[in-house]
């Protein structure tokens, strides 16, 4: 690559960790479907999908070709461009946030680092924003369906994800504390020195933090104990009642594309990121380049592969919630709880020094 | 690329405004806001405003005009009919806009070579944190006012509660 300058090769590696990353992340979005349908069934007492490949491994591939090639209907009431562009907003940005994510230790190649799409410093803040944003694809595919149903679910998602908006950024104040930074990557190596004792959930004392983080980042997906919006028993399928083919197929990625988002920001801000679960007590086996950039990225994808089933666990047990305890929870339950954890973190902090 | 951005961006934010005020029906008009707002966040960060930015999106577009077009669903406003407009915004709307066009105009130009020094967009290409500094005046030099704006807000969240609860 000598013939290419500075920026030209920084474009190129960026433009290249961008279609690799996307490929991945729409990969892992089809087979945590297939991952949720595998481990509810267990949990049911039978087998989930088995027919397609071995073990049901191609099942996913299937599903997809299935959705693509179904009639796209577009009803006649609808309100069109808002109809077209609510799908598209969610996926957008449910794939946005994962370029601020370091799923990896530094690694650059050519002065560009290999595992990190986008290290910005305010890393934290721009997965909120973007999530903040991804509430008008639900709320816009509702209202644009022209149909109670889908309206009643998009406002009952407009109100939830307000609600527990509050409350998961609060809940983050804690470890942007200890970090003293909103960077992704300076929270990481801030949990690194220990392994396992110092990750903010255990050693910094935020398990407090990280149950409201859990509770409101379950609100926030829509999943279950929290589906109120789509909540198949009461409004049908909610706010993508009206959808068919490729658009549904928009939302559903979507979806699991968020549950992805939120188990990595989890594992950034309370499990230590990619970072080795044993500290640096076996740095010496394996010291080679190759190997030291593997195994940190083998930790991220294991940690969030741990957040992803406890995500699938919860809603193969608890049942919904009705829509006033929800609120009530929200407001009423997790926010003051957030801020007497903000409260105690920083007083902590500032007697220790 | 600083350029590039504010060409791209200042065109959007003006496109989202005037579209803003000929879009007949409340959502429309809703999200036209919003574009603008997200365009402004993008121009804060290329002018080395990042917390700003930040803020911009997560409590203008993600939280208060999310509240806006929550409203306007429930309440299901339909599409508006246009009028004359009222005489009002002819007397007092139009001299209004032009003399702080032209206030602005005039201060940027007498200050060109104070501007001009200045490198802006330069935090961009080095990462500077200004999170820091920004907190560290808010919470020395500007302790007062920055509680008094806190005060402020408590009362009108205050004010909701009372009017929310005045009818049981």
């Amino acid at each position: 690559m000598s013939h290419l300058n500075e920026f030209e090769v920084f474009l190129l590696l960026s433009a290249l960790k961008v279609a690799v990353v996307l490929v991945v992340l729409l990969l892992a979005v089809a087979y945590t479907v297939l991952l949720e349908r595998k481990l509810l069934g267990h949990m049911q007492n039978r087998w989930g999908p088995n027919r397609v490949g071995p073990y049901g491994l191609l099942q996913p591939l299937v599903d997809g070709a299935k959705l693509f090639l179904k009639e796209d209907m577009m009803p006649l009431a609808v309100e069109r461009p808002l109809f077209v562009l609510a799908p598209i907003i969610a996926l957008g940005c449910s794939l946005i946030s994962i370029a601020v994510v370091p799923f990896g230790a530094v690694t650059r190649v050519q002065g560009v680092d290999l595992f990190q799409i986008a290290n910005i410093n305010i890393g934290l803040l721009v997965v909120l924003g973007v999530t903040s944003i991804g509430v008008y694809g639900i709320t816009l595919s509702g209202w644009s369906s022209n149909n109670k149903y889908s309206l009643l679910g998009s406002l009952r998602s407009t109100a939830q994800v307000i609600s527990y908006e509050l409350a998961l950024g609060l809940s983050l104040v804690g470890v942007v504390l200890r970090a003293q930074s909103l960077n992704l990557r300076v929270i990481v190596d801030s949990q690194a020195a220990h392994g396992m004792l110092s990750w903010n959930i255990f050693g910094g004392f935020q398990f407090v933090a990280f149950f409201i983080y859990l509770m409101a980042a379950f609100a926030e997906t829509n999943r279950a104990p929290f589906d109120l919006p789509e909540a198949e028993n009461e409004l049908v399928a909610g706010y993508h009642t009206e959808y068919s083919s490729m658009k549904f197929a928009m939302f559903f990625m979507a979806e699991y594309a968020n549950m992805i988002t939120v188990s990595c920001v989890a594992t950034l801000l309370f499990l230590g990121g990619a970072t080795s679960v044993f500290g640096h007590s076996f740095d010496g086996l394996l010291n080679t380049p190759v190997w030291n950039a593997i195994f940190p990225v083998c930790w991220f994808v294991a940690k969030v592969l741990a957040f992803l089933a406890l995500y699938i666990w919860v809603r193969g047990t608890l049942p919904r919630f009705r829509y006033d305890q929800l609120m009530s929870f929200g407001w009423k339950f997790l926010l003051p709880l957030a801020m007497a954890n903000i409260v105690a973190t920083s007083f902590i902090l500032a007697v220790r020094g | 690329m600083q350029l590039a951005l504010f060409i791209v961006f200042g065109a959007l934010a003006l496109g989202g405004a005037l579209n803003l005020l000929l879009q007949r029906h409340p959502i429309h008009s809703a999200l036209s806001l919003v574009v603008v707002m997200m365009s402004l966040a993008v121009l804060y960060w290329s002018l080395g405003a990042e917390f700003l930015a930040a803020a911009q999106v997560i409590v203008y577009s993600g939280a208060i005009m999310v509240l806006f077009v929550f409203v306007i669903m429930l309440l299901n406003a339909g599409k508006e009919e246009h009028t004359q407009g009222s005489r009002a915004a002819y007397t007092v709307g139009f001299p209004g806009a032009a003399a702080i066009f032209c206030l602005l105009s005039f201060v940027f130009l007498s200050e060109r070579d104070a501007m001009k020094a200045s490198d802006i967009g330069g935090d961009l290409s080095s990462a500077v944190d200004n999170i820091a500094q920004l907190s560290a005046m808010l919470f020395t030099r500007q302790l007062l006012p920055f509680e008094v704006t806190s005060v402020l807000i408590l009362v009108a969240i205050l004010g909701a509660v009372v009017l929310a609860r005045r009818e049981q």
